[in-house]
């Protein structure tokens, strides 16, 4: 079963794909405990319009999404602090828009045929300088993830507990921040952005149906997200589907699995 | 010098002054309630004791090798999720991470998360989920995790809220044993009978006036008839109080 990864493309799909898997459980865990997974919707979509205008404009695609990206980020973020304003509704408006964009641009420009595998993903599509670019950005994602890991989790757990002895609640959420506009950028062209806010929100909810200790459920959520993501690769070559899709597929899968699993426990235990 | 001393403080938000011209201190091992109606700033007062809200005016001072953040913090349980999915000595160790720059935990913080745990009674519980527990276990699990942030003084917020009447004075008793082992406790309370039994010093907030002093002094002034009816067990008390009976 191992002759698929003969193929360059398939090597590259698999290295990015699994870093990107596991950044995205790891940020996924924080995302969903903060009700953040909007967010990471939102920011999805607008790396569509970001690409579709790179793309457009011959520019290389990483360079232009990441920095938009980024800044839309830390524009969400602002905005779903803000109780004055409805941030719910805001990022709906931001995504909705950046996605009109996306698509209007990429029709003038005459990408009509890329648009499918932007927003669904294509494991075909990854150069080699994009996959060395995503491994590069996938590993300062997860370095800086754990080196941060026990403030971030003071700071999700107990915000104002954290404030009180000493901590910078802004700047460990503006990392957070930072770190999932990476996760979405990288992910982005082989997920497909419609689809890779599912990567960042399925393990961590799998995790979280059995696990009772943080720790536990980040760890379980970054092993679930990668077996998700390669068995998903490998069964998306052999049936000739997409692999983006697969992939959630799966995800959504193990999901039901754990909750019932999570439900006989409670009634037996 | 005091742990705490605010002069003329002013507080307030935006859309308000919430109060002004407050003065008082906390000195080392006092016990400090401060009690007052909804709205009256005692919530915004703890802020700004923590750092959290800065001042309109005045000046909070922190003395004696009391930090602002080596103050215990004890939050209102409803600034938690329910859904958090975390072990008790994850939250406790937790407590620890403002004792150094590098965010790992080294032997010495899992030592000071393990002897506060046993302090407050908890050990048995160390890998049990947070979530899982009582409200009075939940209480205790934040208090380690309080306590591990500072030796010298804690600030309480509502801690009984949601407790029912034995869980309730568990916690009050066991705060009363930590002030007793020398930790100065600084508690926000509704609940002004309780503040009375406990507390060495009271301060009351009430819209454009407040008053700060012994607890003894409380009971005999204004602000604390109002809501005390109850026997003074004092032997100085010759007054009448409103119920009507007088003390000998």
């Amino acid at each position: 079963m191992f002759e698929i990864f003969t193929y360059d493309f398939m090597i590259r799909a698999l290295i990015v794909g699994t870093l990107v898997s596991l950044c995205a459980a790891l940020l996924g865990v924080i995302l969903v405990l903060k009700r953040y997974s909007m967010i990471g919707d939102g920011l999805s979509h607008v790396g569509f319009g970001a690409l579709a205008i790179a793309a457009a404009a011959n520019l290389a695609e990483l360079q232009v999404a990441v920095p938009i990206v980024l800044i839309a980020a830390f524009f969400l973020l602002r905005l779903s602090k803000k109780s004055g304003l409805n941030g719910d509704a805001a990022i709906a408006v931001i995504s909705t828009t950046a996605l009109a964009i996306g698509v209007i641009v990429a029709g003038v420009a005459g990408l009509n045929t890329d648009l499918n595998s932007y927003l669904f993903g294509s494991i075909l599509a990854t150069t080699n300088a994009d996959a060395v670019m995503c491994v590069v950005l996938a590993i300062v994602v997860i370095v800086v993830f754990l080196v941060f890991y026990n403030k971030i989790f003071s700071v999700t757990f107990d915000e104002s507990f954290a404030a009180a002895t000493g901590a910078r609640p802004a700047v460990y959420n503006m990392i957070i921040a930072v770190l999932t506009a990476l996760t979405i950028v990288i992910g982005m062209k082989i997920m497909g952005t419609l689809l890779i806010s599912a990567l960042i929100i399925f393990p961590a909810l799998s995790a979280m149906r059995l696990c009772k200790s943080f720790k536990s459920v980040i760890i379980v959520s970054g092993i679930l997200s990668v077996f998700c993501f390669i068995f998903g690769l490998i069964l998306s070559y052999y049936l000739d589907i997409a692999t983006g899709p697969t992939v959630v597929l799966f995800n959504c899968a193990v999901l039901i699995i754990f909750y019932v699993i999570s439900r006989i426990r409670m009634k037996f235990l | 010098m005091s742990y705490i001393k605010c002069s003329d403080l002013k507080m307030g938000y935006e859309d308000g002054v919430v109060f002004e011209n407050l003065s008082f201190s906390v000195n080392k091992g006092e016990y400090l309630c401060i009690v007052g109606e909804n709205g009256s700033g005692k919530s915004t007062l703890m802020k700004g004791l923590l750092g959290l809200v800065n001042p309109l005016g005045g000046s909070i001072e922190y003395g004696e090798g009391l930090e602002k953040k080596g103050i215990g913090y004890l939050p209102q349980q409803t600034d938690i999720q329910s859904d958090f999915p975390s072990s008790v000595y994850e939250v406790v160790l937790s407590g620890t991470l403002n004792l150094r720059r590098i965010p790992f935990y080294s032997k010495e913080q899992k030592k000071i998360a393990l002897s506060n745990m046993d302090r407050v009674g908890i050990l048995d519980l160390k890998s049990k989920c947070f979530q899982d527990l009582s409200g009075g276990q939940q209480q205790r699990v934040l208090l380690a995790r309080a306590l591990c942030a500072t030796t010298k003084l804690i600030i309480l917020d509502e801690p009984i809220t949601g407790l029912d009447p034995l869980a309730s004075q568990d916690l009050y008793d066991l705060v009363q044993k930590l002030n007793k082992d020398g930790i100065t406790v600084v508690m926000v309370s509704h609940d002004i009978k309780s503040a009375v039994t406990h507390a060495s010093h009271i301060l009351h907030l009430s819209g454009d006036s407040y008053f700060y002093g012994t607890t003894h002094e409380y009971m005999h002034s204004p602000y604390g008839a109002k809501f005390l009816i109850t026997d003074c067990p004092c032997d100085d008390c010759q007054h009448t109080h409103k119920g009507g009976n007088k003390l000998v």
